[in-house]
């Protein structure tokens, strides 16, 4: 299939609207297989604007007597007007992009064609190798081994080539207790907290069935995780959904640890919303978002109805509950759901930030998104294939991935010094992770990666962000490291709207964003002078 | 003293109310003439002052003792266990009595003495000059006069008694309207915005019902529905009583907020003052703001709108002087409003919290625009209830001269700007023109809970580490290697002026060279180098498992808990 075929008019005359506070933009609107750009004209002193069309998430269209206005609704949340001449030309430009904002084609997508300046490809996709993690746990506790049982991803095809596991399991075990396990996500390492000597283990749910079955590697399995911790250790399983959840899903061939089969550890469920329930609080609370002319009232009963914070309160009291096991109690943690590709993810990594100095840095953050999200096997395609605008009935679609950034948001609202990164960083996360130039996101697992060769036909976003230019935006200019574990309140009072991204398009340029602005300049005027300071002793030989 | 029956019991139990139900504190509690103190086993020190107690309640007898909670003016509560029942009475019965004073002479401010002479004293209250206020703004001048017509306060008894009006206005129209407004609160000058071609001026009086557009010229109407006190009473206690729950669900928190009508209050008194700055800059129009009398509603529109207005009004000094115009010398009864002798529990209102609100709004919305931070809104609120110092005191004027306070007490403002290094914002610029108008966004969005007034006491809500302390540190630091630089170079030209004295330059050089600075970052940051405890159990300030209720779960962990070490410390009060 060519581009060409579904691009019926490819040139027209149009206005852009951009919102309240931007001014309208003129000139010659122009379709590409993967762009709508819009020229200003010669003499025009704007530059160039350019709309990626896989970030269009929605399209209305509306003729009057000799031209159309189309809307569109960016999975960003941005909300965009066309006001096109010609009724037929805006027509045919709404089906084209329509039909080519919906392309599924992973491998004739923008990313396979995107060749930025300054950027090699391949040379960024060994940024953060998760064997490196995985190595040095496994020196450093002498407990767990990296297994290559998953070289073919044959045993489980949403895990990454390489995993951590206890030492004293064989790859035949592992094999066996995949197959007890939803998807064939054995229990793996997640993380090493060193200064208790516990982990962190994640996996999907058992496959016990309606006839409690056992699987006697996985329960080996479980075992030798606690003996690798220390003698006596306990281990606490945090199930992501309610025990009636749990008890129900062996009807379908699932289910949960008997207590008997896992001596040791002790089942504690915490139910995590997902799935279509959290996109539709993600649905509602942008719509919420979207009426600037609601008065106070309605705005706090839209606010309090979607019950997005909620799902932020309980994300993060969840994780909160992970890390304290570990850090306070010595305990190990399995943590799972059904899949175990969605909230446990979302549990894992956020305690993870909580507990770990390292994670909090620019480059740790990186590698835990790139850990613990996508080599993880978080399916990205399939739950960010739209965003809040959508009219379609959601599939697979929920903002899981965006509910983890916005817990990282509250923790950083909590603790301002101690991530190395700031609000620029997550929101390029959302939006890149909902529709991107570079290649990191797509797909849904390691193996299809693999199989569309994106390592060496895309660029990485890593290497996009990590360029000197972005620095600055991507930076808390604040951060001092901290190496103690940051515990946050969770009560509603301390939980706040992430009004950057939820409002971002929607109020004025923030007068806090000046006075960001201004935090840099205080930042680097401190940098200036320290360094001026060498400048003035180095004089000293001259005279 | 006669009230205080008991001055010290043992053993007793404070439960922070945001934490694990459990968990508390042991210390003694003394009862002073003047404070409530409580020491814990920490030696940290809990100092209530009797004037800031709203509400006294001794719950039903326990196993462990017999409750007391004890619910502040400033937000905060707290709640103790007293061992013995008798105890528990004697403090209870003390703190009805010392909390509720009948007369003016018997409050804190009498008997309060920061060691200061009768001439420093006096300073203090002649630091904010209302005259020279005036002369600021521009009048009087060829329109506006200074009257006398009050100067005995036999007009009206709840204005001061300099008084600016239309030069045409003489006495007699003076005392005719006078007669025609409630309470004789006539129009008066309350503030003259002066710029350019604009010249427009906001007034102030009173009425009940309103004028008939028949009878004035060139006028025209606009009522904002900001409602009265009474209305504002019980949605502050509505509020309270939602975010004092713990553990509070999405659906509690925003539906008991939205139903407490708090927001929409703020909403509606900011709304006016947009509306008033509007029509003072956009139509040049003159604004005549009234209510009903016109020192409740009245004084924070025209307050505001005149920080919207005029941003000397933004600094430190000039706010002060905003709230001593607007509030106190036009006669907002805060005594009445903020119950500081014992009467009508009716006439009690939050109207000057409001106004802080929306300050602090304001602040939010314009994070560059004010000289101070949000601790000196705390502040001055703190001293509206505290009774400490004389100029909140009274009703009026009027009263405040009889009880002749400038004498028998001392005024705030000295003191805050003795300490305005803990009020300036560091992100303040300042070289904004004079008539800078601030225009606030309305949109039901920016209208948040203010959650560190209202929460000002319960450490574990609040944001762990402080931006603020750590950009003032950077911006002190900043300016002294500035300093420290600019002493260098002068010192390297004025050695190069004597090229001999190699040796001694030199030494100059190190000499001058200053030592690290020394980063001196939030309060947490300092006390976690001062933890010499087991890595794995340090932990920042108010940050600690036990405090903050993750889950019911967490007792399933704590049924062979070791000893956790809970590292209590100084209430961070500032936050970002």
């Amino acid at each position: 299939m060519e581009f060409s075929d579904l691009i019926r008019t490819g040139r027209a005359q149009a206005k852009l609207l951009r919102g309240p506070e931007a001014p309208p933009l003129r000139g010659t609107l122009c379709l590409t297989g993967h762009h709508l750009l819009l020229s200003p004209g010669p003499q025009a002193t704007s530059e160039l604007w350019l709309l990626l069309l896989r970030s269009v998430d929605s399209i209305e269209k509306r003729v009057a007597s000799d031209s159309g206005t189309i809307t569109l609704r960016c999975k960003d949340l941005r909300v965009l007007q066309l006001e096109i001449e010609g009724v037929e030309a805006s027509l045919d430009i709404a089906r084209s992009i329509e039909a080519l904002s919906s392309l599924e084609s992973v491998i004739t997508s923008f990313p396979f064609f995107y060749r930025p300046k300054g950027l090699r490809l391949g040379d960024a996709w060994h940024f953060h190798p998760p064997e490196r993690y995985y190595k040095r746990v496994a020196r450093e506790t002498n407990a767990w081994r990296l297994s290559e049982v998953n070289e073919d991803f044959s045993v489980c095809p949403s895990y990454p080539r390489a995993v951590i596991v206890p030492r004293s399991v064989d790859d035949g075990a592992l094999a066996r207790s995949a197959r007890f396990r939803q998807g064939g996500r054995f229990p793996v390492l997640s993380y090493h907290h060193a200064p208790s000597g516990t982990v962190l283990v994640r996996s999907s749910q058992p496959l016990t069935g309606p006839q409690k079955r056992r699987c006697a590697e996985d329960e080996e399995l479980l075992r030798a995780v606690l003996a690798g911790a220390r003698p006596g250790a306990r281990g606490f399983i945090v199930d992501t959904r309610s025990s009636q959840a749990a008890k129900q899903a062996r009807m379908t061939g699932g289910g949960t640890e008997a207590k008997t089969a896992y001596p040791g550890w002790k089942r504690l469920h915490r139910p995590l919303e997902r799935g279509q329930p959290l996109q539709e609080s993600f649905v509602r609370l942008v719509e919420a978002c979207g009426d600037p002319q609601q008065s106070t009232d309605s705005w706090l009963r839209r606010l309090e109805g979607c019950c997005w914070l909620a799902h932020v309160k309980e994300a993060l009291s969840t994780a909160c509950l992970a890390a304290q096991g570990m850090e306070r109690e010595g305990a190990c943690i399995l943590v799972h759901g059904a899949e175990g590709t969605d909230s446990t993810l979302l549990v894992t990594s956020l305690a993870q930030l909580i507990l770990d100095p390292l994670s909090r840095t620019m480059a740790g953050f990186q590698e835990l998104v790139e850990r613990e999200w996508i080599q993880a096997g978080h399916p990205f395609q399939l739950r960010c294939a739209h965003s809040a605008f959508s009219h379609a009935r959601p599939k697979h679609e929920a903002p899981t991935f965006l509910l983890f950034l916005d817990c990282v948001w509250q923790l950083g609202r909590q603790f301002p010094l101690s991530l190395e990164f700031g609000e620029g960083l997550l929101l390029a996360l959302f939006e890149h992770a909902y529709a991107s130039p570079f290649g990191t996101f797509l797909c849904n697992s390691e193996k299809e990666r693999c199989l569309c060769e994106v390592r060496t036909r895309t660029h990485s976003l890593w290497s996009g962000l990590n360029q000197p230019k972005e620095q600055r935006k991507l930076r808390n200019p604040l951060y001092a490291p901290n190496p103690l574990a940051i515990w946050p309140s969770v009560e509603l009072q301390s939980l706040r709207l992430w009004q950057g991204l939820f409002l971002r398009w929607i109020r004025p340029p923030e007068p806090s964003e000046v006075a960001w602005e201004k935090v840099w300049q205080i930042v680097t005027d401190k940098e200036k002078t320290k360094l001026s300071q060498p400048t003035v002793s180095a004089s000293e030989p001259q005279l | 003293m006669e009230h205080i029956r008991t001055t010290k019991v043992e053993q007793v139990k404070l439960l922070d109310r945001f934490s694990t139900s459990n968990k508390s504190l042991t210390g003694t509690l003394y009862l002073t003439a003047t404070h409530l103190l409580f020491i814990d086993s920490h030696q940290k020190e809990t100092w209530i002052l009797h004037h800031h107690i709203a509400l006294v309640e001794k719950l039903a007898l326990t196993t462990s003792g017999c409750p007391l909670v004890i619910q502040c003016k400033n937000f905060r509560i707290v709640h103790f266990i007293v061992p013995r029942e008798r105890d528990c009475h004697d403090i209870y019965n003390s703190l009805l009595q010392l909390s509720k004073q009948a007369k003016y002479e018997d409050l804190y401010a009498f008997s309060y003495n920061p060691k200061q002479n009768d001439s420093e004293r006096l300073r203090g209250w002649q630091l904010i000059d209302l005259a020279e206020e005036y002369k600021r703004m521009g009048v009087p001048n060829s329109n506006w006069q200074l009257s006398d017509a009050n100067r005995e306060y036999k007009i009206c008894e709840t204005y001061p008694r300099e008084l600016y009006v239309p030069r045409i206005a003489s006495k007699p129209i003076i005392v005719g309207s006078s007669k025609f407004r409630s309470k004789g609160r006539f129009p008066v000058l309350s503030y003259y915005h002066e710029h350019k071609e604009l010249n427009a001026m906001a007034n102030r009086a009173a009425g009940k019902g309103y004028e008939n557009e028949d009878n004035y010229s060139n006028i025209r109407f606009q009522f904002v529905g900001i409602e009265n006190i009474h209305v504002m009473r019980s949605s502050l206690q509505k509020l309270l009583e939602v975010n004092g729950t713990k553990g509070l669900s999405v659906s509690d928190f925003y539906s008991g907020l939205e139903s407490s009508g708090w927001l929409r209050h703020i909403k509606a008194v900011m709304d006016a003052a947009i509306f008033l700055a509007k029509a003072i800059t956009v139509e040049s129009a003159s604004v005549l703001v009234h209510c009903s009398d016109g020192w409740d509603r009245t004084s924070q529109v025209c307050s505001l709108g005149s920080l919207l207005l005029d941003s000397y009004y933004r600094t430190i000094k000039g706010f002060m002087v905003l709230i001593e115009k607007d509030w106190i010398s036009f006669g907002h009864k805060f005594s009445e409003r903020c119950g500081h002798l014992d009467g009508d529990p009716k006439e009690v209102s939050p109207v000057f919290t409001q106004f802080l609100e929306c300050v602090w709004h304001l602040t939010e919305q314009f994070p560059q625009a004010f000289e101070f931070n949000e601790a000196f809104l705390l502040q001055i609120h703190e001293h509206i209830h505290s009774c400490q110092f004389g100029n909140f005191l009274g009703n009026c004027q009027k009263e405040r001269e009889e009880l002749k306070l400038k004498e028998k007490t001392y005024s705030l403002w000295p003191f805050l700007l003795d300490d305005q290094k803990k009020y300036l914002n560091p992100l303040y610029t300042s070289k904004s023109p004079k008539f800078t108008v601030l225009e606030p966004n309305t949109v039901s969005f920016n209208f948040k809970f203010w959650r560190n007034m209202y929460h000002q006491f319960d450490r574990t809500l609040h944001p762990r580490q402080s931006v603020f302390n750590i950009i003032t540190n950077m911006n002190e630091q900043n300016k002294q290697l500035e300093k420290d630089i600019k002493d260098l170079e002068s010192k390297i030209k004025q050695c190069k002026n004597k090229p001999t004295d190699g040796i001694l330059t030199k030494e100059l050089i190190h000499s001058v060279h200053p030592e690290s600075p020394t980063l001196k970052t939030s309060l947490c940051f300092k006390e976690q180098t001062l933890l010499p405890v087991n890595h794995a159990l340090r932990t920042i300030e108010g940050s600690n498992p036990a405090d903050n209720r993750y889950s019911e779960y967490a007792e399933e962990f704590s049924k062979s808990e070791p000893g956790v070490v809970s590292l209590e410390y100084g209430v961070a009060r500032m936050t970002c």
